[in-house]
């Protein structure tokens, strides 16, 4: 147990450590971002028509013409303090925003994070375990289509299939647009949030079920599956007993490093969807200059991709015989 | 009385694919014949990399889907065909492979061995297995990883003996013991011999073979070259073959005189006799013949020409 502690506490320590590199590389980019954000904000006819005291206000709120050190520090002083700022687009802070949004995209990535670990497992292992059979060839044809398709372009696919031609589907945001907030049901946002769960998660499963047959396939010619099937366990059972527990903890790792595969493509594909995610916001936030909000997307997703592999590393030492047995006999 | 297992022109390739799709066969087992009496060990001896496990691994038919197998293995005198091996493998014919590695790594000893059976008689069968080769109850609570190395063997072991098997095939079962702990190991397989199993056993090690078997077939480069008694290494003159000759003088008590040359690799053979380009006294006659047979020779089988020549001294 103390050992489990004493890893957890490493893992916290070297998350700050990323955390700050990761602001830090945030902000350096806006930095050096061309756009300047009064021009991107205002408009450029309406900056010409403004008078200079208007115009100075302006670039104070934006921040133009502080040095970037002294912005930096000053963000990161008040976020140590648990204040992320405000938007400088939505007016509302930080931290509300990114809840709002958070709260929209958690289903979804949640959803397709599911999806492809459960559907993904099971293909790599049926894939692995009919080696070079059709069923084989059939999954890894599928996932190497879809490998090679940008998420961005499949989720247009299936807009235009389910939503365009077939009118089965809402075309996009998260609940029926001019209605009431409150008469939105849950039938609706589930509607809304079909399309792009299933995106993520049919481009999650192609890479889930190819690392996984990959394993499933040395687990099948590992020397404990001949063994076993020279002591009369049928090749079922051997998938089953020996392969599938095999599997599994690669799994595990693989799932928790998908978090950061969902959370990417998320930004994409809620774009295409117009879904009010947090993806949306981000790219919102970026080509809108709004450095606290970009700042306060960024490290929040780096944490929940962190916390997804801390996870993973944990679970593994508490499934792990090896590892599990190794450490309490420290 | 019957063989319970006779091997008769046992040949194993393998296809492959070299250079984009020219495909290739590769001879690893050629013309292999033995017979094992119940109550028998013999040993099939030749060096690392010769093909001897894919030799158990055939008789069990769990070779991988590449290979290619031709001639006869008769299990109590009738063929044994892929449906009869898939019903005796694991409880009339068994193995009992090489270490640790053979073993589930995330699965607990005792269900492993049960292969998820959980009605009492089962695992009563294997408690007395495993208790028969000093190993407790504690033993079937562990994972592979916490076993020793003859610890280890003694689980497969057990896990050979609960079945009561007539036909039990050892794969190196000794490398990495220490000299007591290996000797305990034989041991246990002459008893099971005694209690009316045949037993293959696999090795590398002819000094071995020779002291636990009561015959020793020995390979070369994918071919039985001798077979012999194993009384017969007692005395380098009963030995047949210029192989085994050589191998017995690079034994340690006969002088640990290292084999000059080395095999050839499957697929770099040549026709005539295999040995040749090792042989002190290889003939011309040795190199234009398309084949050597193997023959009974002496009480024993012999693949030369001229066995029996007196050729390393």
């Amino acid at each position: 147990m103390r050992h489990r502690l004493e890893f957890t506490g490493k893992k916290l320590f070297r998350m700050g450590v990323l955390l700050l590199g990761v602001s830090l590389v945030t902000f350096l980019l806006m930095c050096a971002s061309p756009l300047d954000p009064l021009q991107t904000n205002v408009g450029q006819t309406a900056l010409g028509s403004m008078s200079p005291e208007q115009v100075e206000k302006l670039e104070a709120y934006w921040g133009v013409g502080i040095p970037p050190a002294q912005r930096y520090i000053g963000w990161l002083w008040d976020v140590c303090h648990g204040d992320f700022g405000t938007s400088l687009l939505y007016r509302q802070p930080v931290l509300e925003v990114v809840g709002e949004r958070l709260a929209n995209s958690a289903g979804l990535m949640f959803f397709a994070w599911v999806i492809s670990g459960v559907l993904g497992l099971a293909l790599g292992v049926a894939a692995g375990a009919f080696r070079g059979r059709w069923q084989d060839r059939l999954i890894r044809g599928y996932c190497l289509v879809i490998t090679s398709t940008p998420a961005f372009w499949l989720a247009i696919l299936l807009l235009l299939i389910f939503s365009v031609w077939l009118g089965w589907l809402p075309i996009g945001l998260a609940v029926p647009a001019g209605t009431d907030a409150s008469s939105v049901t849950l039938a609706d946002r589930l509607a809304h949030a079909v399309l792009p769960a299933l995106t993520l998660g049919i481009t999650g499963v192609a890479n889930i079920a190819l690392h996984t047959r990959e394993k499933m396939v040395d687990v099948m010619e590992s020397d404990y599956v001949l063994f076993a099937r020279a002591r009369g366990e049928s090749a079922r059972s051997a998938v089953l007993r020996h392969g599938l527990r095999n599997v599994i903890l690669p799994g595990i790792t693989l799932q928790g490093a998908s978090v950061s595969e969902i959370i990417g493509g998320s930004v994409l594909v809620e774009q295409v969807f117009s879904y009010p995610g947090l993806g949306q916001a981000a790219v919102t936030a970026g080509l809108g200059s709004d450095m606290p909000l970009l700042l306060g997307i960024t490290v929040i997703t780096a944490a929940i991709v962190f916390a997804g592999n801390l996870a993973a590393d944990l679970v593994y030492g508490a499934v792990d015989p090896r590892i599990r047995k190794g450490a309490a006999g420290r | 009385m019957e063989p319970v297992l006779q091997i008769k022109h046992l040949s194993i390739d393998f296809t492959r694919y070299e250079r984009g799709t020219k495909r290739r066969r590769l001879t690893v087992i050629r013309d292999l014949s033995l017979e094992i009496y119940p109550g028998q060990v013999v040993a099939v001896a030749g060096a690392s990399g010769s093909g001897k496990s894919l030799l158990a691994h055939s008789i069990l038919d769990i070779l991988p889907h590449n290979s290619h197998v031709e001639g006869e293995i008769l299990y109590d005198g009738t063929l044994l065909t892929p449906e009869r091996i898939e019903r005796l493998r694991g409880s009339e014919i068994v193995l009992v492979p090489q270490g640790v590695s053979y073993l589930d790594p995330l699965m607990k000893v005792g269900t492993q061995l049960r292969k998820g059976k959980k009605d009492p008689g089962t695992k009563e069968r294997y408690r007395i297995a495993l208790n028969r080769y000093g190993l407790g109850e504690e033993t079937e609570e562990l994972y592979p990883f916490e076993l020793s190395g003859g610890m280890a063997r003694r689980v497969m072991i057990a896990s050979a003996s609960a079945e009561s098997p007539r036909l039990i095939i050892a794969d190196e079962p000794t490398p990495g013991l220490d000299a007591g702990t290996a000797g305990r190991i034989l041991g246990h397989f002459r008893e099971l011999a005694d209690e009316g199993a045949g037993i293959l056993f696999i090795t590398h090690d002819l000094e071995l073979a020779s002291e636990v078997a009561d015959r020793v077939v020995v390979f070369y480069a994918g071919e039985t070259i001798e077979e012999a008694r194993a009384e017969d290494f007692a005395d380098v003159a009963c030995l047949r073959h210029p192989y085994t000759k050589a191998l017995w003088y690079a034994m340690p008590k006969h002088g640990f005189k290292p084999v000059q040359g080395s095999q050839p690799y499957p697929g770099q053979l040549r026709s005539g006799c295999h040995f040749a380009g090792q042989c002190e006294t290889c003939r011309e006659e040795c190199l234009e013949r398309e084949t050597i047979p193997l023959r009974p020779y002496d009480g024993g089988r012999v693949r030369c020409l001229y066995p029996k020549e007196e050729g390393q001294v």
